[in-house]
């Protein structure tokens, strides 16, 4: 069973000076997997990364990476990895060119030889290839990066937060890359503060205030959705956020993009209740719409879960 | 290898593509000697004056050639009247002027005495002060030329010109100084800014994430500056030598030795300081209140050592400058060996060995 994991992350305890940044944290990566760490910001996403990718300690629990315990032979798995952080960390002053030989030359490569392993990322940006990076757009910066944390052919990729503050075009691109390179039988970890992009990867952990609430592909986070859930559209929004809130059978109430989402356990609050309740109100302009709940409903739903808990 | 020297091409890349990096790596050594040199001195040279010659006679043409012929003065304008010499002064051409009485010769003939006026434009009072000595020292000496005949030699003319000379030795002492506060500033807090720059700006995470190990990340960072820090030591020297007559009277194999290992004991003071500080400010505003102050102050360059108070005199021991400075004077200006400066020698080889140990000890293979 070991070898088929190639990441696994046992009780995992991180704390500053004064958070508590990742309390008792567990999980398994398969080899070969695309898996997203999904959380806001502040949920300890980066301080996972990095214990994982051995640049920081834990203070306690075990992390092992394709076999190799990362917080005593941390020079082993350095040689074994790609890691692309949070912040575009290349010299903005070195074209793209002498960043990416810099890179090579540092795990002891060439571009050359590894020219096969980044062509299809290379090639968008090689008509660039000597503009400073620092001149560069985001998207491009992303696509640079990452063409550095792979030029030396790694078997385990970690990103965290790679699309961050780029653009949905490229972002999308950024996504089709990964999944070539997970077809090729990469191991991916990556995280992401953006909902919308769990369904992308096979498995995801969902992860609040340093404790992941769930793992698991993203269509069976959505199947075990233990409520019932349905979409109010109307104009006034407001109004009606205020009048909901108000509803004791109603478990949770958020906006969620044009709509307004009510959450109730199962059973509680049938549509005809909510007619009548929100006629009652006064409320008018309005209309129920179905809806299936997606990651971002899991989502807020394990978190309210795990405030009342 | 090839890491090593990629990463020391990308370290010369850093430097030869910015362009504040660039000015203070090579202006600052060139502005700062001739500044010393030059701006920041007492020496009269080429001091704009005016003669007003009132005897026209064969003694005072004398002394005014004497004057012109010392090198410090530089005759400006035609005055023919105390008028014109006031409106020379007012015109901003002369800082002194120098009335020979009427019938000079004939006075000095007759009654044994005769007078010069001397006038001086009192805005800068030092360079007044300085121009007014300059130019009495020199009469006293054409005086005594004149005693000659028939007089006992008296051999005072000599001594004052010694006297009057005080700013080429103040150069003498400014380029050991300038070249231990330039090794000083090149070395520690050049090499300390650009390895916090690498944790400022996240790159040094990446590196951290590569299988280089620390040393390698360190030595690439040491051998540009130490290079450049080499070169504006050579430079400043050459300069010296030529612009200013400044001998090395020792050895010069030596000398560099010294030099070399002083830059050494500097770049591992400022490895040091970026393994404490975060960010670029921090590596700035440590070196400078840490070292480039205290270089400056306590080092005996500008302030000498024995009239400090004591206790700043025990702190002085600390400064790593102030032996270099000691070694530096005595192979250039008194010309002596090894034999005298061995445990000046042994204390920066010292610091050197200790800045290396706690360096090691705190630099972190993980961030944070």
């Amino acid at each position: 069973m070991e070898n088929q994991n190639a990441v696994i992350v046992k009780n995992l305890v991180k704390t500053y000076a004064h958070v508590e940044a990742l309390k008792e944290i567990s999980l398994n990566v398969k080899k070969g997997e695309l898996f997203g760490v999904i959380g806001p910001d502040g949920a300890g996403k980066t301080s996972l990364f990095r214990i994982m990718s051995s640049l920081l300690l834990p203070d306690s629990g075990e992390v092992n990476v394709l076999g190799i315990d990362v917080t005593r032979d941390y020079a082993s798995i350095r040689k074994k990895m790609g890691y692309m952080p949070g912040r575009f960390s290349l010299y903005q002053d070195l074209s793209i060119e002498e960043n990416i030989n810099l890179f090579a030359s540092i795990y002891d490569t060439t571009l050359e030889e590894n020219y096969e392993n980044i062509r299809y990322i290379y090639s968008q940006i090689e008509p660039f290839r000597k503009r400073r990076a620092g001149a560069l757009s985001g998207g491009m910066k992303q696509k640079l990066a990452l063409c550095c944390a792979l030029v030396h052919s790694p078997e385990i990729l970690f990103l965290d937060e790679p699309t961050t503050g780029v653009d949905a075009v490229s972002r999308s691109e950024f996504w089709e890359i990964l999944q070539m390179l997970k077809k090729r039988g990469m191991t991916i970890l990556v995280s992401t503060p953006y909902m919308d992009e769990a369904s992308l990867c096979d498995r995801v952990a969902l992860m609040q205030d340093g404790r992941i609430l769930s793992v698991d592909t993203p269509a069976k986070i959505t199947t075990a959705y233990a409520y019932s859930l349905v979409a109010i559209k109307t104009n006034e929004k407001y109004n009606m956020l205020s009048s909901l809130r108000m509803l004791e059978q109603a478990t949770l109430v958020y906006p969620f993009g044009e709509n307004i989402h009510v959450v109730s356990d199962k059973g509680k609050l049938t549509s005809e209740e909510l007619t009548k309740y929100l006629s009652a109100q006064g409320m008018e302009n309005w209309e129920i719409v179905e809806v299936a709940p997606d990651i971002e409903d899991c989502f807020i739903a394990l978190m309210n879960q795990h405030v009342a808990a | 290898m090839k890491r090593l020297t990629s990463l020391i091409r990308k370290e010369f890349y850093h430097i030869f593509r910015d362009k504040r990096t660039l000015l203070i790596l090579f202006g600052m050594p060139v502005v700062q000697i001739l500044l010393f040199g030059y701006a920041i001195t007492n020496e009269i040279k080429d001091a704009h004056i005016a003669i007003l010659d009132q005897s026209h006679d064969e003694v005072s043409r004398r002394l005014a050639d004497k004057l012109v012929a010392s090198g410090y003065f530089l005759p400006d304008g035609q005055a023919e009247s105390i008028d014109d010499v006031e409106q020379l002064f007012r015109e901003g051409r002369i800082k002194m002027a120098v009335v020979v009485e009427p019938d000079f010769a004939d006075k000095l003939q007759h009654e044994g005495k005769a007078s010069v006026q001397l006038l001086a434009d009192a805005t800068d009072p030092n360079m007044a002060n300085t121009l007014v000595n300059y130019a009495t020292a020199i009469i006293q000496n054409f005086q005594l030329e004149l005693n000659q005949p028939g007089q006992p030699p008296i051999l005072v003319g000599a001594e004052v010109r010694l006297q009057y000379n005080p700013s080429l030795k103040g150069v003498f002492l400014f380029v050991p100084g300038l070249i231990t506060i330039l090794l000083m500033l090149v070395s520690a807090m050049m090499t300390s800014i650009s390895i916090a720059r690498e944790k400022e700006t996240g790159t040094m995470e990446v590196l951290l994430a590569s299988p280089m190990n620390p040393g390698q990340v360190i030595i690439a960072k040491v051998v540009p500056y130490f290079s450049l820090a080499f070169l504006d030591a050579v430079v400043v020297l050459l300069l010296g030598r030529y612009v200013f007559g400044v001998p090395i009277m020792g050895s010069v194999p030596l000398l560099l030795a010294e030099i070399m290992l002083f830059i050494i004991m500097a770049l591992s003071l400022g490895i040091l300081i970026s393994t404490v500080a975060q960010t670029q400010q921090t590596a700035l505003l440590l070196s400078l209140m840490g070292l480039m102050l205290p270089t400056i102050l306590l080092s005996g360059f500008i302030f000498p050592i024995e009239n400090m108070p004591l206790p700043l005199q025990i702190i002085s021991h600390i400064i790593p400058a102030r032996w270099f400075i000691v070694i530096e004077k005595a192979i250039m200006l008194k010309g002596v060996g090894i034999a005298y400066f061995w445990k000046e020698t042994l204390i920066l080889i010292g610091f050197t060995v200790f800045f290396i140990g706690m360096s090691i000890k705190k630099f972190n293979v993980r961030l944070g």
